[in-house]
């Protein structure tokens, strides 16, 4: 039988949507009839606009999807200014103030506290400025992801940024590839960094070189060469990969389908998979509806069989010699972890990445920072998948003046490695899934081990990513340290808990952490990890990375090393914050939630 | 009078003929024997798999974790509220909820 979500796609879907949600706002939230509300928010989706949690009726998270995390000259201006004017309700951030922008982790934008009635006025400026909320959620095509710093970054093997840019022309708003059977994530990557992140995504894009002229010559394969000086017959695109993902409890790798593609056949292989996910996926059951189930059960050569079979109408290359032995990011050791620092770009000028610590920007800052880009750059910023942003083209003799500007005591390019490495997704603030409170905790957790623990001194990155659920939105499993939402009985009282994991990322060869110890007590996970700390500068080989170390452990010896302790760290989230309408409001109890907001 | 339920979210809300009424993160006691092997299981809800109804009784089946003894699962049915007159009535939070046999 097929789901409520898949009846009222069949109904109404894709750019249809507009009209509808343009007369509700017009006509007022309570225009929208009581037994068609839940298709009505399940299609906003498809527009970027997602209903926040009980508590918070009538307000909307809006998601601007920002192709790569590229943000042209001015854009990021025109967030701020949304942000200050629209993205203000009743609940007030302590730490965060009332008006901010989050950087997520696949590269986009959220904007909360958002009324339906705004909507019109919103979409307005953002598409005079060249934005878009098309697809940021719901059953198509998301944001395209990479390395935010195509076409600049000194690196790059290949320029993936005009690849993405057709892409996403093609594909958003694209009728035959509006209604898939879940959401479908797309990398491409052209640097040889691996920052694109493509092991997680359900189709990756990764660079590689091949023999031109198609299988014929004797060589074959180009994979299997060892780069014997014949490098220069060798064109430069993209292997294929298909079926990541993390969520779920279910993480998997994207899998090697055996293809490599030049740039210009990126559109055709791309949408001949997104097709085919859309025949063959799951439609009956959505937990089983992500083309990395499909991949578990037809397998990598079965996918490639398809797809040369019935949505390709040339034929496929064999997979090309990839890059990933070379990859930094988020590989545990060496350099470029991630993009923060001074980095050279390909035309002499450089990029500097800051860290937004949790993703998240007041107004102020945001719009502060776009006159910063246009000072000292060309204007353009980009964000990466670590919820941080980058200001490019700065050239060598104005850089000092920006590093020495003011907002980058808070945004930093070198800051502590646990201010670095913290990744946390939205939680119980305004999200229905989550069973934990997150940004404002990892704040918390951050400010106290940069307080009271230290690294040893060769080790200057450690990522701690913290996830509200099993949905894995701040990409838990790929981090040295993986924190995830849970609940467990403290002297009996149920309080907010998080299972520990460890030893993930990303690399040549990507691992997903180990969960080791189960259901911490919040107030007990910043003692934890001291100790954790405390056992592997003492236990480390000489100049051992954290992730070979968890490595070379079993279960049970991690597990002692975790070791929960009381601080004086203090939670003051213990409870379910979920019961509350906003957890950090002064009145928090759901009898105390804001009245839809008034039609104006 | 027909019940309209539904999972929203993916799976993190009941909704009882329009309205948002169980939510996801609760600890629920659990008389479970198909789950785990405690006596009382002690089920952190993380996901609703599917909702009916048995008379007046509106019933989900969720997917979560014991923490008495960390097996996770999905569960049979179990009862989270009735509708009488249309008006949905949450069950007790701390009440001890059995699986349907
Ligand atoms: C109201 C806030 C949010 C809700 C309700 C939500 C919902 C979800 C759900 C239901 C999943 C699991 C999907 C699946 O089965 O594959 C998921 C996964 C994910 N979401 Fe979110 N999400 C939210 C915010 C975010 C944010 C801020 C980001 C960053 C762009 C994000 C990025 C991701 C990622 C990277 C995954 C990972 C796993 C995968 O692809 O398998 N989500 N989210
Ligand atoms: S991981 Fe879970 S809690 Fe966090 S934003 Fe995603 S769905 Fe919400
Ligand atoms: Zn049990």
């Amino acid at each position: 039988m097929p789901t409520d979500v898949e009846n009222w796609k069949s109904e109404v879907y894709g750019s249809e949507i507009r009209d509808r949600l343009f007369e509700f706002a017009e006509e007022g939230y309570d225009s929208i009839p009581d037994d068609e509300r839940d298709a009505w928010f399940e299609r906003f989706k498809w527009w970027g606009l997602y209903h926040q949690r009980n508590g918070q009726e009538g307000y909307f998270m809006m998601r601007i999807g920002t192709p790569n995390g590229v943000l042209e000259p001015g854009q990021l201006r025109t967030v701020g200014e949304i942000a200050d004017e629209y993205a203000r309700g009743p609940g007030v951030n302590p730490i965060f103030g009332d008006a901010y922008a989050d950087f997520t982790t696949r590269q986009s934008i959220q904007l909360h506290w958002i009324e339906l009635s705004d909507v019109p006025a919103i979409f307005e400026k953002l598409e005079e400025n060249g934005l878009s909320t098309q697809q940021a959620c719901g059953d198509s095509w998301r944001n395209i992801v990479g390395n935010p710093v195509a076409g600049k970054d000194g690196q790059e093997v290949i320029d993936a940024w005009p690849v993405i840019r057709e892409l996403n022309e093609t594909f958003k708003g694209n009728d035959d590839h509006a209604n898939l059977p879940r959401k479908w994530k797309v990398s491409v990557t052209g640097s040889a960094d691996g920052s694109g992140q493509g092991d997680i995504n359900d189709l990756a894009f990764e660079p590689a070189y091949r023999a031109v002229g198609g299988g014929g010559s004797g060589s074959g394969d180009g994979r299997d060469r060892d780069g014997d000086g014949g490098e220069s017959e060798d064109a430069v695109g993209f292997n294929v990969r298909v079926g990541g993902g993390l969520a779920r409890n279910e993480p998997r790798l994207a899998r090697d389908i055996d293809v490599w593609v030049p740039p210009e056949r990126v559109p055709d292989v791309a949408g001949g998979l997104s097709a085919l996910f859309r025949d063959y996926g799951d439609r009956e059951d959505r937990y089983n509806a992500r083309i990395k189930f499909l991949v578990d059960e037809w397998g990598a050569e079965k996918v490639r069989e398809r797809l040369q079979e019935e949505y390709v109408d040339f034929e496929l290359e064999t997979a090309g010699r990839d890059v990933r032995e070379e990859y930094t990011y988020n590989a545990g050791e060496g350099e470029r972890n991630d993009l923060i620092g001074v980095h050279d770009q390909k035309d002499g000028t450089n990029f500097v990445g800051l860290n937004v610590l949790v993703g998240r920007m007041g107004a102020d800052d945001v719009l502060e920072l776009a006159d910063l880009a246009e000072e000292y750059g060309s204007g353009e910023v980009r964000l990466s998948q670590r919820q941080n942003v980058i200001v490019t083209d700065v050239p060598d003799d104005t850089l000092d003046d920006f590093l020495d500007e003011p907002l980058l005591d808070h945004y930093s390019p070198s800051p502590s490695p646990f201010m670095r490495g913290s990744v946390a997704c939205t939680g119980t603030e305004f999200c229905s899934l989550s069973i934990v409170e997150t940004k404002n905790r990892q704040v918390r957790f951050a400010r106290w081990l940069k307080a009271n623990v230290d690294l040893p001194a060769d080790v200057d990155e450690f990522h701690i990513h913290l996830s509200g659920c099993t949905a894995s939105c701040a990409q838990p499993q790929i981090a040295d340290v993986s924190l995830r939402g849970m609940k467990t009985r403290k002297n009996g009282d149920p309080v907010e808990a998080l299972d520990v994991g460890l030893g993930g990322g990303l690399g040549e060869d990507p691992q997903f952490a180990r969960w080791v110890t189960q259901r911490v007590p919040v107030d007990e996970v910043p003692g934890a990890i001291a100790n954790l700390v405390e056992s592997f500068a003492a236990e480390r080989d000489e100049g051992e990375s954290f992730r070979a170390f968890v490595a070379r452990h079993d279960d049970d010896e991690l597990d002692a090393f975790v070791d929960p302790e009381e601080t004086d760290y203090e939670d003051p989230l213990m409870y379910n914050t979920k019961r509350t309408w906003y957890p950090y409001a002064e009145d928090d109890s759901m009898e105390d939630a804001p009245p839809t907001p008034a039609d104006d | 009078m027909t019940t309209r339920l539904r999972v929203l979210d993916d799976g993190a809300w009941i909704s009882v003929n329009d309205a948002r009424e169980v939510r996801v993160s609760e600890l629920w006691r659990l008389d479970a024997p198909d789950l785990c092997e405690c006596a009382l299981s002690d089920l952190v809800v993380e996901n609703f798999q599917s909702v009916g109804v048995d008379g007046p009784t509106v019933e989900v089946r969720v997917y979560g974790q014991c923490i008495a003894c960390g097996v996770s699962g999905t569960t049979g049915w179990i009862p989270v509220g009735r509708v009488r007159g249309g008006e949905f009535a949450e069950l007790d939070r701390s009440a001890v909820r059995r699986v349907r046999r």
